[in-house]
């Protein structure tokens, strides 16, 4: 066990946790930060997706230990009102069915989107084929991330 | 007009305040509010208190209604279309209605169940039933207290009207006197032109949690003292737990318990959804997940081989216990293969036979023959078997994603020593189902495993556990042969089906179309043992059938010189005028209408370039689905571009979410016909997670989906299954289009099938 000191969604926070523990279980159990799922264990389902200073990064596989002063963001730091652009569009195209895996798939668009404000729909196909939606929604998801570009940048 | 003999039970409670009534607030106004920059709804405020007028809602006095979702939630959206025909039927302004997951009571509820697509066709109308008893009280109410008569009371968006006194009061005001009132012996339902709720999309009504990453799995459960526990199961179909190292892990850092235990008392007859693959099971349990994954990776397990295996089920309506036999041995896809082939080529058990087949194969100028094969596949869902289980004493409270809570509850409190009374379930969201989730062994598991170590206890499968246990969609194969005479008509009609461990053609699937079309038909279908276990998967059979079927019929199609969707009307024209034999279960206009109507809106006919076409339909699960895949070749991989799909599901409650429903059935269709396989080898499922096990991604996926429903006042049906069995057939005749070669056996591309390019 180790006393490691967080930077997560602008707040600090203090776990003391096995170093090789994955940031998701972190988050999940000793946190209580439970809008970042686990879906593989393995970075092949993008269920687990939080950002890493902006980037999407798989939290299955990120040792806490590792993590150092990088700041964190999960789904529910997102956006203070929930209102990210992203998170916007979501609701517009209704896109959840079960809902499991959004909040992976909303991590993964807005970290895209932050690098690369219009991408063409080969773009958001790259970044996105990481995100596994069991139940099918990725046409929405297109369609969603396309309008919250749009957002974006007006 | 229909008219309705009410049933209606009311809840335990009567009254509760809005703090006790959870203060699930949807705030309309903030889902307008990021759509467009028009001003803020009024929405009401939570009341102070709620009037409760029968067991699916409840009134505030402000008029803020509770709406009940009586059936589980699996991404179907159930949470708002059954609420949308209570709301219809009470006459409530859907900005002021909240939704909430009804506790699971089969005394107060009807049918909570999800699957078989059966949801909303059972639900309408005891829903609507209980929205219009519901009105007609608050009416009676208003009449009372205004002294006018109830007839000549109207109601309005949540409003009461006498227009001749130019009284009117908002429904709050009449809540209480209302609650208090019997309800009426039958009412009387709206006309479906009539309709204000139900036909307008709704938005999802949990969209706003999931999108913020609200608690909403019983994955995201915490509980006072709760432990986390994961299962060890055999590594192989055929084995069973001979003798494991508790000690060795005991010791582990945040490890509280190691121990086997069976997940059902041997006595106990079980339901035909108590599958539990794996009788008997090590469980390991902690503080948390990741000491928990590194104590089962650690510890040693030793197995052994079985000998055949039984187990007692409950017979169909009661009498005596059946015993199973389960057989014994390790089995690989290959055998599978070999096996299926041979039985294959043997008389199978004859399910409809309509004239002659024999004697006009036999005359037939034309004879096509083929077979088709599909593997077992698993359902993945993206949230994993999990179960929250906090059993004391007297009583245990279940959390879990359940398609089934009803079925699994009487093996529960057998298990447990306990009544039914005493075991509560709740229902709590999936994360996906698709039929593997009416199988709640894992709820029993939680329960044993909570009850030994007098904790609450969160049970949760790797991936790995969920992928490789079994429960799978069956293996199947089928051959077609068509017969045709000198004019190119089909004059006879043969299928031989069947699967490990059972056949598709089983519970009236033989008295499908084509059947009824064709003078001369035969239907047989055959079935191997297996130790591996099976379960629903999405539109179960049909999801292989109408795939195969579908794919024989272009092919026939095409060596009759005939356009594949005038084939099928020619044939739908036939069974309508002349039917052939009994029993033929499908309406041949519905059937038609959805041909013409994808037919229409895809431009059938006109293909751009590179694009190549191919078309399907199939009824099942008493709705109607027809597709047309448009495919390109990009670097020689096959690429859905578009999809046209038309549907028949009668009234469509949530048009916007049914389209969803209907775009995520297409795009898993595709995926499973392109990569979905669970593959064995001496008993081992050899596909344990999503590094191995291949699942469509959005870089596969159709660019764009098109879905289009037929128009009608017919009473609703099904839609989370219908669409899913043609996309494969629509797929396959695509993909021949695109490579001038038939693909038979499913997954298309997977790597030692067909490589393409
Ligand atoms: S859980 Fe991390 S990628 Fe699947
Ligand atoms: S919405 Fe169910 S897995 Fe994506």
């Amino acid at each position: 066990m180790a006393k490691f000191n967080l930077k997560i969604n602008g707040k600090d926070m203090e776990v003391d946790v096995d170093p090789q523990t994955p940031m998701l279980w972190v988050l999940r159990d000793h946190l209580d930060l439970t809008g970042t799922k686990y879906g593989c264990g393995i970075a092949q389902c993008g269920a687990c997706t939080i950002h890493l200073n902006g980037t999407a990064t798989r939290s299955c596989m990120l040792p806490v230990s590792v993590v150092g002063d990088n700041e964190i963001t999960t789904i529910e730091g997102l956006a203070e009102e929930a209102n990210h652009p992203v998170q916007q569009a979501w609701l517009e195209h209704d896109v959840p069915q079960c809902g499991y895996c959004q909040a992976g798939q909303i991590m993964s668009a807005a970290s895209l989107l932050k690098s690369n404000p219009s991408p063409s729909d080969e773009q958001i196909e790259a970044a996105m084929s990481g995100n596994i939606c069991r139940c099918g929604t990725y046409v929405r998801i297109k369609e969603a991330i396309k309008t919250a570009a749009k957002i974006q940048n007006a | 007009m229909t008219v309705l003999k009410t049933k209606l039970g009311r809840r335990s409670f009567l009254k509760t305040s809005a703090a006790a009534g959870g203060g699930l607030m949807i705030s309309f106004s903030w889902l307008a509010s990021c759509t467009s920059s028009t001003t803020k709804a009024e929405v009401l405020a939570m009341p102070e208190e709620w009037f409760e007028l029968n067991a699916y809602l409840k009134i505030g006095e402000n008029g803020m209604t509770t709406i009940f979702c009586p059936n589980p939630e699996f991404g179907q959206n159930v949470m708002t279309s059954m609420p949308m025909m209570i709301a219809e039927e009470l006459d409530m302004d859907w900005k002021n209605v909240v939704v909430e997951m009804a506790e699971f009571n089969t005394a107060l509820y009807n049918r909570q169940f999800t699957g078989g697509s059966q949801g909303i066709r059972t639900a309408w109308n005891p829903l609507r039933m209980a929205g219009a008893t519901a009105r007609h009280m608050l009416k009676e109410a208003a009449a009372n207290a205004w002294n006018v008569s109830a007839k000549d009371i109207t109601t309005d968006a949540g409003k009461l009207i006498h227009k001749a006194s130019g009284k009117s009061a908002g429904y709050g005001e009449f809540a209480k006197s209302a609650s208090a009132l019997e309800a009426p012996e039958e009412v009387e339902l709206k006309e479906v032109k009539n309709f204000k709720v139900i036909g307008n999309s709704k938005k999802n009504v949990e969209g706003k949690k999931i999108i913020k990453g609200d608690k909403l799995f019983s994955l995201d459960i915490k509980k006072e003292g709760m432990l986390t526990a994961m299962i060890a199961h055999p590594p192989a179909f055929g084995l069973q737990l001979k003798d494991f190292n508790a000690e060795s892990v005991k010791s582990m850092p945040g490890i509280v318990d190691v121990f086997s235990f069976k997940t059902y008392n041997d006595e106990f007859g079980r339901n035909f959804f108590d599958t539990d693959t794996f009788p008997e099971m090590v469980a390991i349990v902690g503080n948390s997940t990741w000491e928990v994954m590194n104590a089962k990776k650690a510890l040693q397990v030793e197995w052994e081989k079985f000998s055949e295996q039984s187990f007692l089920m409950n017979s169909w309506g009661g009498g005596d216990k059946i015993k199973v036999q389960v057989p014994a041995g390790l089995e690989s896809s290959q055998s599978h293969m070999a096996e299926m082939h041979k039985v294959a080529s043997k008389p199978g058990t004859q399910l409809r036979k309509d004239g002659d087949p024999e004697k006009i194969f036999k005359e037939a100028v034309k004879v096509i023959e083929k077979t088709y094969s599909a593997p077992f596949l698993a359902h993945n869902m993206m949230e994993p078997i999990n179960c929250v289980a906090d059993v004391t004493a007297d009583k245990a409270i279940i959390s879990a994603p359940t398609q089934a809570p009803g079925f699994i509850e009487p093996a529960i409190a057998d298990r447990l020593g306990m009544t039914v009374e005493q075991v509560e379930i709740v229902m709590s969201r999936m994360g996906g189902g698709f039929g593997r989730r009416a199988y709640c062994h894992y709820m029993v598991e939680a329960a044993v495993i909570s009850q030994k170590v007098q904790k609450p206890v969160k049970l949760m499968y790797t991936r790995e556990d969920d992928m490789t246990f079994g429960i799978y969609r069956p293996a199947y194969m089928a051959t077609y042969r068509a017969a045709l005479d000198e004019n190119n008509n089909l004059i006879g009609y043969h299928v031989k089906a069947g699967g490990i461990p059972e056949s598709p053609l089983g519970r009236g699937a033989a008295n499908r179309f084509p059947a009824g079309c064709v003078d001369n038909y035969l239907a047989e279908e055959w079935s191997i043992q297996s130790n591996i276990t099976i379960g629903a998967f999405r539109a179960p059979r049909s999801n292989f059938l109408g795939g195969v079927e579908q794919s024989f019929l272009d092919e026939v199609a095409e060596a009759a010189g005939k356009d594949p969707i005038q084939f099928r009307l020619d044939l739908l024209k036939r069974s309508k005028e002349k039917p052939v034999g009994e029993n033929n279960d499908y309406d041949a206009d519905r059937y038609a209408g959805v041909l013409e109507l994808v037919r229409d809106k895809s431009n059938w006919g006109q293909t751009s370039d590179g694009t190549h076409r191919g078309v399907a339909a199939y009824f099942c699960h008493n709705s109607y689905a027809a597709h047309v895949v448009d495919l390109k070749l990009v670097n020689g991989t096959p690429r859905v571009e578009k999809v046209t799909c038309a549907m028949d599901c009668g009234v469509v409650i949530n048009p916007d979410a049914a389209s969803n429903m209907a775009e995520g059935a297409i795009v898993d269709g595709i995926g499973n016909a392109f990569f979905g396989e669970m593959t064995f080898q001496n008993g081992i499922p050899e596909k344990s997670n999503f590094d191995r096990y291949r699942m469509i991604r959005m870089n596969e996926a159709p660019k764009a989906i098109d879905v289009h429903f037929v128009q009608n006042e017919i009473d609703p049906t099904g839609l989370g299954e219908p669409p899913f069995p043609p996309i494969f057939g629509a797929v396959a005749n695509a993909l021949y289009k695109a490579t001038d070669k038939r693909h038979y056996n499913q997954p298309f591309l997977s790597k030692d099938r067909i490589t393409l390019g």
